[in-house]
């Protein structure tokens, strides 16, 4: 189906059913129920969701397949906000000329970048790309200012040109919106005590992550992606048999850093302004993160290692004491004051404490990230004649 | 001219503390091979240690003074150090006052000792794995490390006093002939500068001029035939690195009077330091000193309203921008060595 082999399309399907259940699955708790705080099916937690996961999709064809390390990939991210704010200023807000925008600018800088940071590989491509990134943050937060914003950065106004749009009626705003559905709107359906929000804006940037996950798999399984995990596992041989691995390296750079930019696209599409703390090089951190802690390599680690990042982000970081509080109300006071005290640290405003611990034990105990960690459970209850075929999660070596 | 001088000795404090953090990443990659993301966040806990140490100075008790009243008529309660009942007030009062110089004696064991666990607890592991997995697993002990600095400390800077007599500025003008107050420069970073200078020396002569340092830059150059020779060189270098991490802690002490220290120091340091790393060529140590001053010096000397008239931002960028020139026109740095990171 689709190109794909079984196994590849129901991962699809299975990634498929739940992005478009999502509202569901992440809402397990009724509302106003002591566990309605980990509700995650909020519109703007869900676009985080997958628009995260669209950067570490983009992200690991880079880094899964070929090994090479970029720490600055978050500056494509904001090369294509910056281009899609401009389009929905100039030419309309409607977001599919903002995306496609987004993706081609970022492309482009990414080639420019690519071209010149391949010229070495290691370390030294990391500080290549750190230092690119750098560079496009910091004259982005100054000389930069008149394309973009400056410190301020740049939102939707009233008095943009908006070329192909109609003048708006008095007392309206400018919202994204695609061919008149407005990002923003929502639909509520009401079962009992459970609420579920059904935003277009996330619809929409899920169908789009869809897509992106789809292109991800037929590049893993296409022979340009065997040449990049060639190129992961042994330049030095490919160079020996008379290949030229640069342009292969430069392709998957070019691609990824479009799927950066049609993430920062995306992120525009949800909420209409940019700012260059985006380009930062903490949040190209930040997708290293997401892709080691779900396994680089593998086609659904990024996303879960996303998703699991952004949810502690949300949900772990608004914890704090009193809450702590009421779950443990039924231990004797003694106990309770000493068990919050020794949870306390990890949670509320600690979170990146747990963030990074966790981080360290992924990359010591278990380099294939998450999804290695599942395999092995998998592997202990499975019994030993079972196929032991587990292509599709191989982490590429 | 005088604007330029001005700026070449602005850029020398910063040089310095890139000199100092960049010289303790060569050491540490140049003898483990290992590219160590956390090496900022020991500069950070450099600086927290003088923190602690200037709070463990001032720790105080409440005596009553019977002989003042407070607005109510109240004996007037008073915040006594303990130091003062140990030394009497004056001396106190100097102790506390060099709080941060004195905590260089207290940062020396703690650092080493972080440096030590550091190495044996995980470092040790991951010789063996790729460097993107060490980058990794320092990049998350940073993270760690600045996470629990901040619960501990608090988010916001801490601002640390500078010795009294350090307090003021040097009027370099008059020194060098320029018009009188033309060239100011705060004695701090006089000090720190020369402090730098100082550390640096002794790391140099250390490897240059004992047995120790010889055996080590021989292990640096080929370690398996200095394993045949019968010398245990892993515990050389775990203790290069103890004292990688020293250099890194002393640099963050004496920066705390520049710069309070706040929990996110490190990393702001440690992208630049990387920077000069690459620039001086991974491996060398005195290109790393040698990039490391450039650098500072550039920068300041780019930061000067002349300069950003022409080409304004310049500043912002061009650290990354000398950096990309240098390794796309010499790809060993300044300084590398031949076979280092060539992989």
């Amino acid at each position: 189906m689709l190109g794909l082999d079984k196994k590849d399309f129901n991962l699809l399907l299975i990634v498929a059913c739940l992005t478009m259940l999502a509202p569901f699955i992440l809402n397990p708790f009724p509302e106003g129920s002591g566990l309605a705080q980990f509700n995650a099916g909020y519109p703007d937690l869900m676009q985080r969701f997958v628009i995260f996961g669209i950067f570490a999709i983009g992200f690991n064809i880079l880094f899964g397949l070929t090994g090479y390390l970029s720490f600055g990939h978050a500056a494509f991210l904001g090369v294509g906000s910056y281009a899609a704010i401009w389009m929905m200023k100039l030419l309309t807000t409607n977001v599919i000329p903002a995306m496609i925008m987004a993706v081609v600018i970022a492309g482009v800088f990414a080639l420019v970048v690519g071209y010149v940071s391949l010229r070495r590989s290691g370390i030294y491509f990391s500080i290549l790309t750190l230092a690119f990134a750098q560079m496009s943050f910091a004259m982005a937060y100054s000389v930069l200012t008149p394309i973009t914003g400056g410190e301020t950065g740049l939102q939707l106004k009233l008095a943009d040109a908006r070329i192909l749009d109609g003048a708006l009626e008095a007392g309206v705003q400018a919202r994204a919106n695609i061919f008149g559905l407005n990002m923003s709107s929502s639909a509520e359906l009401s079962l009992g005590s459970w609420l579920f929000t059904f935003n277009a804006g996330y619809y929409l940037a899920a169908i789009v992550m869809l897509v992106a996950f789809y292109l991800a798999i037929r590049i893993f399984r296409s022979p340009f992606g065997l040449m990049l995990r060639a190129v992961k596992s042994n330049q030095q041989r490919m160079n020996y048999t008379g290949l030229n691995a640069r342009p292969y390296t430069l392709a998957a750079f070019v691609i990824s850093g479009m799927y950066a930019g049609l993430a920062g696209g995306l992120m525009v599409a949800m909420d209409t302004q940019v700012g260059p703390e985006r380009m930062f090089w903490t949040a190209s951190g930040e997708v290293v993160l997401m892709t080691i802690l779900g396994g680089a390599g593998t086609l659904i680690g990024p996303v879960l290692g996303a998703g699991l990042i952004k949810y502690m982000e949300n949900i772990l970081s608004k914890i704090n004491s009193d809450i702590l509080h009421t779950w443990f109300a039924f231990l004797p006071d003694g106990l309770e004051d000493f068990i919050i005290t020794l949870i306390y640290p990890f949670i509320g405003k600690g979170w990146h404490l747990t963030l990074g611990i966790i981080f360290m034990l992924v990359v010591i105990f278990l380099p294939g990230g998450l999804v290695e960690g599942g395999q092995r459970i998998a592997k202990l209850f499975k019994r030993k004649d079972a196929s032991e075929d587990t292509a599709q999660s191989t982490p590429a070596e | 001219m005088d604007a330029i001088v001005l700026q070449i000795l602005n850029g020398l404090d910063k040089g310095s503390a890139y000199a100092l953090i960049a010289l303790g990443l060569t050491l540490i990659f140049g003898t483990l091979g290992v590219v160590n993301f956390a090496h900022g966040a020991l500069f950070m806990i450099g600086a927290f240690c003088a923190v602690t140490f200037s709070r463990i100075l001032t720790w105080s008790h409440t005596v009553i003074d019977e002989t003042k009243k407070d607005f109510l008529g109240n004996p007037l309660k008073v915040e006594v150090p303990h130091i003062y009942d140990w030394f009497g007030q004056t001396t106190g009062d100097a102790i506390i006052d060099w709080a941060v110089p004195l905590s260089l004696l207290f940062t020396v064991p703690v650092m080493l000792f972080v440096g030590y666990a550091m190495e044996r607890g995980l470092i040790k592991h991951f010789y063996k794995r790729p460097h993107a997995d060490q980058i990794l697993v320092t990049f998350g002990l940073a993270i760690v490390l600045q996470e629990v600095i901040k619960y501990y400390y608090g988010a916001n800077p801490i601002p640390i006093p500078a010795p009294e007599v350090f307090a003021g500025s040097f009027d370099f003008g008059a020194l060098l002939g320029f018009e009188a107050n033309t060239i100011i420069y705060p004695y701090w970073r006089l000090v720190y500068f020369a402090f730098a200078a100082v550390i640096i020396g002794a790391v140099f002569a250390f490897l240059q001029f004992t047995t120790f340092g010889m055996v080590v830059r021989a292990g640096m150059a080929d370690r398996e035939t200095v394993g045949l020779l019968g010398i245990n060189i892993d515990k050389r270098f775990t203790i290069m690195f103890g004292i990688a991490a020293a250099v890194a802690g002393l640099a963050g002490v004496m920066y705390a009077p520049i710069n309070s220290p706040n929990y996110h120091m490190g990393m702001d340091f440690l992208v630049l330091s990387f920077v000069v790393v690459v620039v001086g060529g991974m491996g060398s140590l005195p290109g790393a000193v040698l990039a490391g001053f450039l650098l500072g010096i550039l920068e300041s000397i780019a930061s000067m309203a002349q300069v950003l008239e022409y080409l304004p931002g310049l500043n912002q960028i061009i650290i990354y921008l000398v950096a990309i020139i240098i390794l796309l026109t010499r790809p060993r740095g300044l300084m590398g060595r031949k076979g280092v990171m060539e992989d």
